[in-house]
């Protein structure tokens, strides 16, 4: 049970093996872009990959923009040292995709060109509500971006095994964090700005392979150790955990029961509150909306979501045989020793695997490494796919429409979105750095929840609420966007908590660490007061936009 | 193709047009059969998921109750959330392509030949 990173152990082996497959992935990927680059001549290529995909690409490229380093690499961590508590995490990230099926997909392809905001300002005063649009693609996808970005920059220490004290290319462990960071940062920008969507989609559909086969082989490796035997595992599991059987209930992780009555309550409410901001955040988050732009039709665009359900549902199931896997197999200490948070279960999982069923040392060795390529391409895939929905919106809905007023020439619209991937990579790369020493994981979920709060009721209303206006959309959008931020600020996530963002410093007075369940329907209120607090209404736009959406006449 | 900005209205024929659509008994009963299943079905999987979330936090008994060898009610439970999710999503596409498609097309090639006469609606 006391089993370490080989690379750790001072075996150069895993490390050479990681860097070397790695930097394949990397050449693989600037080739295709480059590739990528030839195709894209107009807007609609670099918004929309020029809406040549087919369904099943989409779907495996959906796949690889939303199976993040969080899902892999956090969720099998949090099965491996909380147990069942994992699991409320996947079934809420697929559950969510339904949402997305029935009412946002198909309508939203059917009426948007490039971004979300599309969509919204169909029927709208396009400068208010294009803005809003904007501010509120570019927070959640900078949050999303920081969250990934540090992340990438503590796992490559830990996985190349980079201890304080040590060195890698004369690198520590400091300085290796903040070249990962920078290598990262530029990886992505590079995709976006020089593969457009088409690139980035196809380092999307790359790393959904390796990443569905990374955890096929996995897990049945796993399940073939106790010979198909899900019960078998589960009992392992539980018993190498010392938790007994209340390893695989939920409880242990989310909606702790203390002594303490009040402490009880607000954890529950927390586990209710991720529940509805995890189910209702997907269809909010616009580098997964202009995802769907990318597929020639509505049908298309349903397919795409199918096939999306159909491979991250059987990835959240792997997830489970891993992190239980981990649980059983390397054990919670192990796993603790080497991140606190559990990050390593899987590739430490991969390890051992490779260890004891393909041929020893070199066997694990050789697991650990391509496990821990895969996670760096997982990560990369994500950037992307956040950077080109930030700065699609920053130059199709804030220069071309609210600066320029909808005259910008195409060619000048694509170089501000070049130029805006270029910045908004940059001054996440800056914030990265800044924010390494921080505990921004939570980001992740208050991107999820800023989603859900201002984005969702904004495109439902607007899909289906016939007397949505400017108002409205501009008070949903701000409104649950502040509602979202406001309360995380001043939550436990941020201050006044062992595990927080400044963990020195207490001003939170909310209890929850996650807002969704006060600021989804905040936003919703908002844009419904917001609405009634206006006489506009465009009946006409209306029945173009209704007619275009159930029927994709005049569909771009 | 028409623009997707209020700022360039299309000509005023198609406005027209797309109001006389809008208001046509074949798309009354295409919004009608669309919104007919996916609000129904938006608000159960939603209750179905909601419930699971709310026994995780308030029946851990009931979820911890053993069924056979280790697998309990909240492991059953979760997996038939992925379940349901699979049987929605097959039942919508088949729904769609039965009772959307055919009509949504339908409407939309009569609105595409009124385009290309380019003139007004006879």
């Amino acid at each position: 049970m006391t089993t370490v990173l080989a690379a750790e152990a001072g075996s150069t082996t895993a490390r050479n093996l990681t860097i070397t497959l790695f930097l394949i992935f990397v050449a693989i990927t600037l080739a295709i872009t480059v590739w990528a680059s030839r195709q894209t001549k107009t807007a609609t290529d670099f918004y929309a990959g020029g809406r040549s995909f087919s369904g099943f690409q989409n779907g495996m490229a959906i796949g690889g923009d939303y199976m993040s380093a969080a899902s892999f690499l956090g969720i099998a961590g949090i099965i491996a040292l909380n147990g069942y508590d994992g699991f409320l995490y996947s079934i809420g990230f697929l559950v969510a995709w339904l949402v997305a099926l029935l009412l946002v997909a198909e309508l939203l392809r059917n009426s948007g060109r490039y971004t979300m905001a599309d969509v919204l300002a169909f029927r709208m005063r396009q400068r208010p509500v294009r803005t809003a649009a904007a501010v509120s693609t570019i927070t959640v996808s900078i949050f999303y971006l920081l969250a990934q970005m540090v992340g990438a920059g503590a796992l490559v220490a830990l996985l190349l095994g980079i201890k304080p004290g040590t060195t890698f290319l004369g690198m520590d462990a400091d300085t290796a964090k903040v070249a990962t960071i920078i290598l990262v940062g530029a990886l992505m920008i590079i995709y976006v700005t020089v593969g457009g969507m088409k690139g980035t989609t196809y380092v999307q559909i790359v790393k959904a392979f390796l990443l569905m086969t990374g955890a096929v082989v996995m897990t049945l490796l796993v399940l073939a150790h106790y010979k198909f035997n899900l019960s078998t595992l589960l009992g392992d599991a539980a018993a190498a955990s010392g938790k007994g059987e209340n390893f695989l209930r939920p409880g242990l992780k989310y909606g702790v029961e203390s002594g303490d009555a009040l402490k009880t309550f607000y954890s529950k409410m927390d586990l209710l509150s991720l529940g509805i901001a995890l189910v209702l955040g997907t269809a909010g988050l616009p580098h997964i909306l202009i995802r769907f732009y990318t597929v020639p039709t509505a049908k298309a665009a349903r397919k795409s979501v199918l096939w999306a359900i159909g491979i991250i549902g059987v990835f959240y199931l792997l997830t489970l045989a891993l992190g239980f896997g981990a649980a059983a197999l390397v054990g919670g200490t192990a796993i603790t020793a080497q991140d606190k948070a559990g990050n390593t279960a899987a590739p430490q999982l991969a390890e051992k695997l490779g260890l004891d069923f393909l041929g020893g040392d070199l066997g694990g060795a050789t697991l650990l490494a391509i496990i821990a390529a895969v996670a760096f391409a997982t990560i990369l895939a994500v950037v992307a796919g956040l950077t080109l929905a930030s700065s699609s919106s920053l130059a199709h809905d804030f220069y071309a429409n609210v600066v320029k007023n909808g005259q910008a020439s195409e060619r000048q619209e694509v170089n501000v979105a070049r130029i805006s991937a270029l910045v908004i990579g940059a001054i996440s790369i800056l914030l990265s750095i800044f924010a390494q020493s921080l505990n921004v994981a939570f980001l992740v979920a208050l991107a999820f929840a800023v989603a859900a709060s201002g984005n969702l009721p904004a495109i439902l209303y607007s899909l289906f609420w016939k007397r949505f206006n400017t108002s409205g959309a501009v008070w949903a959008i701000y409104g649950g966007l502040l509602a979202a931020v406001v309360l995380v600020f001043f939550s436990p996530v941020v201050s006044g908590a062992p595990t927080a963002m400044f963990p020195e410093h207490d001003w939170h007075w909310f209890p929850l660490t996650n807002p969704g369940i006060i600021s989804i329907p905040f936003g919703f209120l908002c844009g419904w007061v917001g609405t009634l607090l206006s006489k506009e209404h465009d009946e006409e736009k209306y029945a173009e936009l209704e007619v275009r959406s159930l029927t994709g006449a005049g569909a771009h | 193709m028409s623009t997707d900005t209020p700022a360039s209205a299309p000509a005023e024929s198609a406005a027209e047009r797309y109001l006389a659509v809008q208001r046509s008994d074949e798309f009354a009963g295409l919004r009608r059969a669309l919104r007919g299943f996916i609000f129904p079905m938006t608000v159960a999987f939603f209750l179905w998921y909601a419930l699971y979330v709310i026994l995780s936090a308030y029946a851990r008994g009931f979820m911890g109750t053993k069924l056979f060898g280790n697998i309990n009610v909240a492991l059953i439970f979760g997996l038939l959330q992925f379940v349901s999710t699979f049987v929605i999503a097959w039942l919508y596409a088949r729904f769609a392509d039965r009772k959307i498609d055919p009509v949504a097309d339908r409407i939309r090639a009569e609105i595409g030949e009124v385009t290309h006469d380019d003139g007004p609606r006879g």
